[in-house]
């Protein structure tokens, strides 16, 4: 299965970034063949929304499952018009993560927050 | 002449200051452009009002013509388009209506339809046109209210008021554009003189002449006195902090047309800006 999740660098033994629609990569997880790749996510730059342009980059991925401490009502409704499912982080660690949704352990991010409108930009 | 009244918080006392203001005025216009809680209506009653319902144009989109190029996605700063599952999703809120979609479609597969956001209201009160915009809750930016407002100001009714939001953002920087002079209302705080600092930076970055009311005046040491003396900028008077102004402006009157202490008050006042504008419009020219 090929998961999503924000994340602050390119590395593994990175941190999970507490930001979906701002985030400056995504890790795409491949938990069958354990392949993971890093993308540059453009949305962290744009004038407003993030979410959404972020949200377009993790459908055009083609991923089944978003792994993510939090997500905004313009990302969700994006997502939520696809198959793909979105799951709250439990800490930071990615590996804890992965690890948590193969045990199925993750549960689904039920809280989704109004957006930070106005607020990231000028 | 175009007078606004600002200040970088809530309940400093713009309103206040801009409708007895417009009241003691001989003639005057008053404008609310804090869209987002217009209260100067509230005052004034007005009486004769028409109103204007206000939109902007979002983009819409012929499914059967779009073939999911992208290029409108791509083309949004604002990225108020997504293609999601062969359908492109307009998300209003987060458009700003520039219309750039709908001209760099390949297809003619985007439109523009009106979405409403909210209403002008003219009417009067005694020798005062009130104006007043009211954006309708849950939209994201009163922007255009205030445009069509502010494009369309009759110029034979001497003084306008801009009675404008809290705050230094956007929607306070389209208010004060094209005004003459401005007016900012402070509180004698350390918190007030914060949001004083606020303004006064935006203001000076319009280079437009400006002057300082201090509103809740007490007895002692008054921090946005010191704060406009060390900056050098004009107070142009001062307003006593008391139970009875305090309670007619609680009981949603008009001070200036109630009382002679005040009516003398926001006289002076209106003097001192009158002279303030004159000034600066001859030393401009």
């Amino acid at each position: 299965m090929k998961i999503a999740m924000p994340v602050d660098d390119k590395s593994m033994e990175t941190t999970v970034c507490q930001s979906f629609g701002r985030t400056p990569y995504f890790l795409i997880y491949d938990t069958e063949s354990m392949e993971s790749v890093f993308l540059n996510s453009y949305a962290a730059a744009s004038h407003g929304g993030a979410g959404i342009k972020a949200a377009q980059t993790i459908v055009d991925h083609k991923v089944s499952a978003l792994l993510t401490p939090r997500c905004g009502e313009n990302a969700a409704e994006v997502i939520n018009a696809t198959n793909i499912k979105i799951y709250k982080t439990i800490n930071d660690s990615i590996q804890d993560n992965i690890d948590a949704l193969k045990d199925g352990k993750l549960s689904m991010l039920e809280e989704i927050h109004p957006g930070l409108h106005n607020h990231a930009a000028i | 002449m175009k007078i606004a009244v600002l200040s970088g918080k809530g309940g400093t006392g713009k309103t206040l200051v801009s409708v007895n203001l417009a009241a003691v005025a001989k003639e005057s216009i008053y404008i609310d452009c804090d869209v987002e809680e217009p209260n100067g209506h509230l005052f004034f009653k007005p009486k004769d009002i028409e109103s204007e319902r206000i939109s902007i144009k979002i983009p819409y989109v012929n499914e059967t013509a779009c073939n999911g190029c992208r290029k409108c996605g791509d083309f949004c700063k604002f990225n108020a388009l997504a293609y999601i599952n062969s359908k492109l999703l307009v998300f209003d809120e987060v458009c700003h209506s520039c219309g750039g979609c709908v001209l760099i479609c390949p297809e003619k597969a985007l439109t523009e339809k009106d979405k409403f956001i909210g209403e002008v209201q003219r009417g009067v009160s005694e020798n005062v046109t009130v104006i007043t915009g009211m954006l309708n809750t849950g939209e994201a930016s009163g922007i255009p209210i205030i445009k069509n407002i502010l494009d369309d100001i009759p110029t034979d009714k001497g003084f306008a008021f801009i009675d404008c939001p809290p705050g230094s953002s956007c929607i306070v920087m389209e208010s004060i554009k094209d005004a003459d002079y401005c007016i900012f209302v402070a509180e004698p705080t350390l918190f007030g003189v914060h949001n004083l600092n606020m303004v006064y930076d935006l203001v000076t970055l319009f280079n437009k002449p400006h002057g300082v009311v201090l509103n809740k005046c007490l007895k002692g040491e008054n921090p946005a006195e010191n704060f406009c003396k060390e900056k050098g900028i004009q107070i142009l008077g001062k307003i006593p902090y008391n139970n009875e102004l305090g309670t007619l402006n609680s009981d949603a009157l008009i001070s200036v047309r109630e009382n002679k202490k005040y009516h003398a008050l926001f006289s002076n006042l209106l003097q001192t800006v009158t002279k303030e504008v004159q000034h600066e419009a001859v030393t401009n020219s």
